[in-house]
């Protein structure tokens, strides 16, 4: 009696989810999806409490510790739980006379939660100097370096997390606009059709048909030294979305030419319905899933762009950081030698973007529940 | 009193080719097509796919340009329109007195709104109040014998069959002077067209419809029309009384369809007679009469003068030659 009293329900249920609903169930089924998922979601958690996150101020540069190896934090000491760092102590190696430090066990820096460190503008709104985690006391250079210092002897773990926000959110103007053009574009295309269509339809061919890392750098090039670096950062985000919409504007106005010919849209512009209604009620509605898919597969594109052209030195320049940024400091294969870690800095790229890609492809798959 | 007159309606597809898009030949999907529809009344357009059937529906529809021809529709008793001329934006506020049956149920609703918004469009687009729509809804669903919770369920949660009633009480809801059926059961399982059928003949029966029935098949057209009209390569080629076509088919084309209906009783099945040869060609149809390749009582007229169709009085009109003097055979 029970049972078919929730049978019954879960049926009602069903009869009346709505396609987020269907779409969300089908998505849950997905387990790579969601696990990109909740990936994607702590990155931008990342990108948005960046300063928060980073122990050192990622700009502050220290000759006395460059190249300093990544710090593990060790737990427990005698006295029982005290998370600490080891200080740093400088030796001479005796072939080359280079000076390179090597923890001393003899100084323990404590590692706080909510610690003071260097002052922020949380969200660009009020000043703060609190940090997620950081070390209390040691000398000036001293600090936790979780993943080693560069050159300059800046902290590589916090060069990373402030270069997370940079990277993830050029990703996000850059299929904004390209969102905007594809759907204002391929929209007009699939809509009017005739000449106006066949126009945007080979300015498109002849757009995909150049090939995008020379093109990319002749326009960087042309950008004017003198720029600020957000007039660059605009400006990059421009150049990469340039070609980012075309496959947007391929994907709406295809949706637009199929959903013109359906028989729900022919219904209702047989009941009167205007065209507007028509578009906005049935058309638009039946393909937002779509250019969701579309743009969450665009998204990792958009990330690799900014990385490839700021890894050539085209695209953002220091005092900017973003993953390019730093993957260039890795170029060098002396300096790779003696600093691996500096490679680090691709393992968040590679993270991402197969995030991206797994949740384009769950969402691509979950998009159209009614197919 | 005539619904709809259908006159001489053709309507040509251009055949284009090369860089120029130039016009090198058309598609006479529907060439010269005659028929009326009288108050009350349902015909039913036969023929095989491809013959133009559907092109005609969709031209009464305006969904496409006619060529050429008049369509004129009574949209009020008194008042006569001819759609073929009627321009495309005067076509709205006439568009709710002929409204569809669409053959795919599963197509024809939007998935992403509930039963009680798809049956209640037609009402909100031409500017029913939210309150007597949401009342109309009820009345609606409960002609086309659905619940009335039913309206606020997705389309997703219904079979078939209920998914066409929801697209009938849609055609239904705004009293249309007359309803274009495009295949309406073709679709479904053999028994639930017959559920179909029945709810189309209750309904013909209490609100007195007129209608357009397309079809394919002639079991089922059987039932529901007053009358039916046999199309053949974009032509009409015999127009009678229901009755009177399946008992005494006149064209030929006519008796090898009746002759392709399954009859349940196989002591009643006739010899099969199955046409030679392929369905002309719209594009460049045969000269003389479009079925004499394929007609068993081809003569050398049919070969060279194309049949008009001719009167044969009881409201039967046919376009063969030899319409007076073949007998054919019919069904039951």
């Amino acid at each position: 009696m029970s049972e078919a009293v929730l049978d019954h329900a879960a049926s009602e249920r069903y009869a009346q989810a709505t396609q987020l609903q269907l779409t969300w169930w089908r998505f849950r089924k997905h387990k790579l999806a969601v696990a990109s998922l909740v990936v994607i979601i702590l990155f931008y958690l990342v990108a948005i409490f960046a300063d928060a996150l980073a122990p050192n101020d990622p700009h502050a540069t220290d000759a006395r510790r460059s190249f300093i190896p990544p710090q593990g934090i060790h737990l427990f000491d005698d006295s029982g739980f005290n998370p600490h760092v080891y200080g740093l102590r400088g030796v001479r190696d005796p072939r080359t006379f280079k000076l390179a430090y090597a923890p001393d066990p003899a100084r323990k820096l404590p590692v706080r939660l909510f610690a003071n460190g260097y002052s922020y503008d949380l969200f660009g709104l009020f000043e703060t100097d609190i940090h997620l985690f950081g070390v209390v006391g040691g000398n000036r250079g001293e600090g936790i370096f979780l993943l080693g210092t560069d050159q300059l002897g800046r902290d590589l773990f916090s060069r990373l997390v402030v270069a997370t926000r940079v990277s993830l959110f050029i990703g996000l103007a850059g299929v904004t606009l390209s969102l905007l053009l594809g759907v204002l574009l391929g929209g007009i295309s699939g809509l009017y059709g005739g000449w106006v269509d066949t126009l945007i339809q080979r300015v498109i061919e002849v757009l995909r048909s150049i090939p995008t890392i020379p093109l990319w750098m002749g326009l960087a090039a042309a950008l004017p030294n003198t720029w600020s670096v957000t007039q660059i950062y605009l400006a990059i985000t421009i150049i990469i979305s340039l070609i980012g919409w075309t496959e947007l504007a391929r994907v709406v106005r295809g949706r637009f030419l199929s959903l013109r010919e359906e028989d729900f849209v022919v219904a209702a512009e047989l009941a009167g319905a205007s065209q507007l209604r028509i578009i906005f009620r049935h058309m638009l509605p039946s393909f937002a899933s779509h250019v969701i898919a579309a743009v969450s597969l665009a998204l990792p594109a958009m990330i690799v762009s900014e990385t490839s052209l700021s890894f050539l030195g085209l695209g953002l320049r220091p005092p900017a950081v973003s993953w390019g940024i730093l993957l260039q400091d890795a170029q060098n294969i002396q300096v790779l030698a003696g600093a691996p870690w500096l490679l680090a800095a691709a393992v968040p790229v590679i993270l991402a973007i197969l995030a991206f890609n797994f949740l384009g492809d769950g969402l691509r798959d979950a998009a159209d529940p009614y197919g | 009193m005539n619904v709809l007159e259908v006159a001489a309606l053709k309507k040509h597809f251009p055949i284009r080719a090369g860089l120029l898009r130039r016009e090198v030949g058309r598609v006479r999907a529907v060439d010269g097509v005659s028929f009326s529809i009288a108050e009350g009344e349902t015909l039913a357009l036969v023929g095989e796919s491809g013959c133009g059937k559907t092109t005609v529906a969709r031209c009464i529809l305006r969904a496409q340009r006619v060529t050429s021809g008049a369509i004129r529709f009574s949209p009020a008793p008194g008042r006569v329109v001819d759609l073929a001329a009627v321009p495309k934006a005067a076509l709205r506020p006439l568009r709710r007195h002929i409204q569809m049956i669409f053959q795919d149920p599963y197509a024809s609703l939007n998935p992403r709104m509930v039963v009680g918004d798809i049956i209640a469009e037609p009402l909100k687009v031409n500017g029913v109040p939210a309150a007597e729509r949401a009342a109309r809804v009820l009345e609606l669903l409960d002609l086309v014998g659905l619940p009335a919770l039913a309206r606020s369920r997705f389309p997703h949660a219904f079979s078939g069959g209920q998914r066409q009633r929801i697209g009938i009480a849609r055609a239904l809801a705004l009293n249309p002077r007359l309803v274009v059926a495009d295949e309406p059961v073709s679709a479904l399982d053999v028994s639930v067209q017959a559920q179909i059928i029945n709810l189309l003949l209750d309904l013909q029966d209490r609100l007195k419809l007129s209608m357009l029935f397309v079809a394919h098949d002639l079991s089922v057209v059987r039932h529901v029309s007053d009358r039916v009209a046999v199309m053949y390569v974009g032509r009409i080629v015999e127009v009678a009384p229901t009755d009177a076509l399946y008992r005494t088919p006149r064209h030929p084309y006519t008796e090898t369809l009746l002759a392709a209906v399954p009859a349940p009783d196989p002591a009643r099945r006739g010899r099969r007679i199955v046409p030679r040869g392929e369905v002309a060609d719209s594009a460049k149809p045969p000269p003389g009469c479009a079925f004499h390749p394929r007609c068993p009582h081809v003569v050398d007229r049919c070969r060279v003068e194309r049949p008009n169709l001719i009167d044969l009085g009881a409201g039967r009109q046919v376009s063969c030659h030899r319409a007076r003097e073949l007998s054919l055979a019919g069904v039951g």
